[in-house]
């Protein structure tokens, strides 16, 4: 009788947030739904897909930057949505595939973390934060295979070892970690081409968001689904950067005079392609 | 077969309440204070890891008196009732009241159903974008609730730390000065009669709800767990 007791506390002592979810309110998940068998659309449902997020180490850290174009079909969905979020502290979260869900699953992602940190008093360690969104892009399967993918890419700042770190997923939310550079969504091959080019050990944080910024240019110049630095209506990508000081923001005004720079460098230097 | 007793009901609750408020008595005390830069959470605990003061939410505190594992069980249910509330509306719609009236509900429940009532108090405290916005609630045992003004002590020589707390209380306080003011008034618990002396660090537990957390740390999440270096720094600062 008191084992039991005692191992039914233990059972409903979890610092998981998604799992008291999963337990008490599962309606409230952005993944888990039982869809209808058999009853799939015959084509894919048009909602509004985010592309294209770049993410590199440099001499100190990581960065992650993403455009701001989301797109249903041929159309633009979106010309300011935004694919990188803050975490936590010290992690960031870009999100490519479908939006709606993507968003979603981003949120559930940042209440995780405060809520395991607000219940054990410590935060996570990064390798723990890693699997968590793993776990949860596994969740979310099912969607997949329906056609409502996410992939997310993530980096982070490891205090313990105290470098930055980098990984990667799959739909079945199978993680792996990155060395140099990474980039995920359709416009990915073109970036990642650019970071190829662009990237080297030891950059330093400017340099980065330059580099990150021009695979970005990249990507937007040969994929349709991806936004390019846009000067009239003063948009321009989502970058962070996270170091030793914790998860950071680059101000609009800093990307608006590297995206300045790259777009004049690119007209003068009279090319097509 | 035996005879059941009876008891009336009058007695049964006078009991129980007896019963919960021995429990609280035997425990050290815990001061909230709002003041200028936000609300100071002191409490004696010499644990560097059994907390008696936790982070319910973005501005929303809790601190608590009586008996660990009860507390604790009310605390994390408070942090999965506020999460799953702000993951399903929005975060500005997780409030003090909210929780505190939860709290009652629960207390109140368990006072009047269970074998045994909860020995705790607790406080769950909102720090609002000035002072007159800052909510502080206080729960006891049976679940009443009462809303106070300025400052809660709660534990177990309550009186004596509240009264001296009320000595130097006012409006204008920094956070440096009322947790000078709370590590004073929490000495009267110990050595009754003699000359107070303040606490050394050590013995203390100190976190804040930070009034400006937004603009000076960047972060909605308001509450900041000093450390001994921390307390150390901001009470030997100068005026």
């Amino acid at each position: 009788m008191q084992e039991s007791t005692a191992n039914q506390v233990a059972g409903n002592a979890t610092s998981s947030f998604s799992e008291h979810l999963q337990r008490d309110r599962p309606e409230l998940l952005p993944y888990g739904r039982a869809l209808p068998a058999g009853s799939g659309p015959a084509t894919p449902l048009q909602v509004p897909h985010a592309t294209t997020i770049v993410a590199l180490s440099y001499g100190g850290g990581v960065l992650m930057a993403g455009d701001r174009r989301a797109t249903m079909g041929n159309m633009i969905a979106s010309r300011h949505i935004e694919k990188v979020f803050p975490a936590d502290q010290y992690s960031v979260l870009g999100i490519a595939g479908t939006a709606g869900i993507a968003i979603d699953l981003t949120r559930l992602f940042q209440v995780e973390l405060e809520h395991y940190e607000k219940i054990e008093g410590t935060p996570l360690s990064l390798d723990g934060k890693a699997n968590r969104l793993g776990a949860m892009i596994r969740g979310n399967l099912p969607m997949a295979l329906q056609g409502l993918a996410v992939v997310p890419l993530f980096a982070g700042y490891d205090t313990t070892a105290g470098i930055g770190r980098l990984f990667s997923y799959d739909v079945t939310g199978g993680r792996y970690e990155e060395r140099e550079h990474h980039t995920v969504g359709s416009g990915s091959v073109f970036a990642r081409g650019a970071l190829k080019k662009l990237w080297r050990p030891g950059l330093t944080e400017a340099e980065a968001v330059s580099v990150a910024v021009e695979s970005l240019y990249d990507a937007a110049d040969d994929d349709s689904a991806t936004g390019g630095p846009d000067p009239v209506r003063q948009l321009w990508p989502v970058v962070y950067t996270v170091n030793r000081g914790g998860a950071r923001r680059v101000p609009e005004s800093e990307l608006a005079a590297v995206a300045g720079s790259i777009i004049e460098a690119r007209s003068s230097a009279r090319r097509e392609a | 077969m035996t005879q059941q007793f009876y008891v009336s009901p009058e007695q049964l609750m006078k009991d129980r309440a007896d019963f919960a408020r021995k429990g609280i008595a035997r425990g050290r005390s815990v001061v909230v204070i709002s003041c200028e830069d936000g609300i100071a959470l002191v409490a004696e605990n010499p644990s560097p890891s059994l907390h008696k003061i936790g982070e319910i939410y973005d501005k929303i505190a809790f601190a608590a008196v009586g008996k660990y594992n009860e507390f604790e069980s009310l605390r994390q249910a408070g942090v999965r009732y506020a999460d799953v509330r702000g993951y399903s509306y929005d975060r500005d719609d997780v409030t003090a009241r909210g929780l505190a009236s939860v709290y009652a509900q629960s207390l109140g429940a368990v006072f009047t159903a269970e074998q045994k009532p909860f020995e705790v108090e607790l406080a769950v405290t909102e720090v609002g974008s000035s002072q007159e916005m800052d909510h502080l609630y206080r729960l006891t045992f049976d679940g009443s609730i009462a809303d106070e003004k300025g400052f809660i002590v709660m534990g177990g020589q309550a009186e004596k730390v509240s009264s001296a707390i009320a000595e130097g209380w006012h409006a204008s306080l920094r956070f440096r000065d009322a947790i000078r003011l709370a590590m004073r008034a929490l000495v009267t618990d110990t050595e009754t009669g003699a000359k107070p002396k303040a606490l050394p660090v050590q013995a203390v537990e100190v976190a804040v709800l930070d009034r400006t957390s937004e603009s000076s740390r960047g972060s909605r999440r308001a509450f900041r767990r000093l450390n001994e270096a921390d307390i150390t720094a901001l009470l030997a600062e100068e005026d």
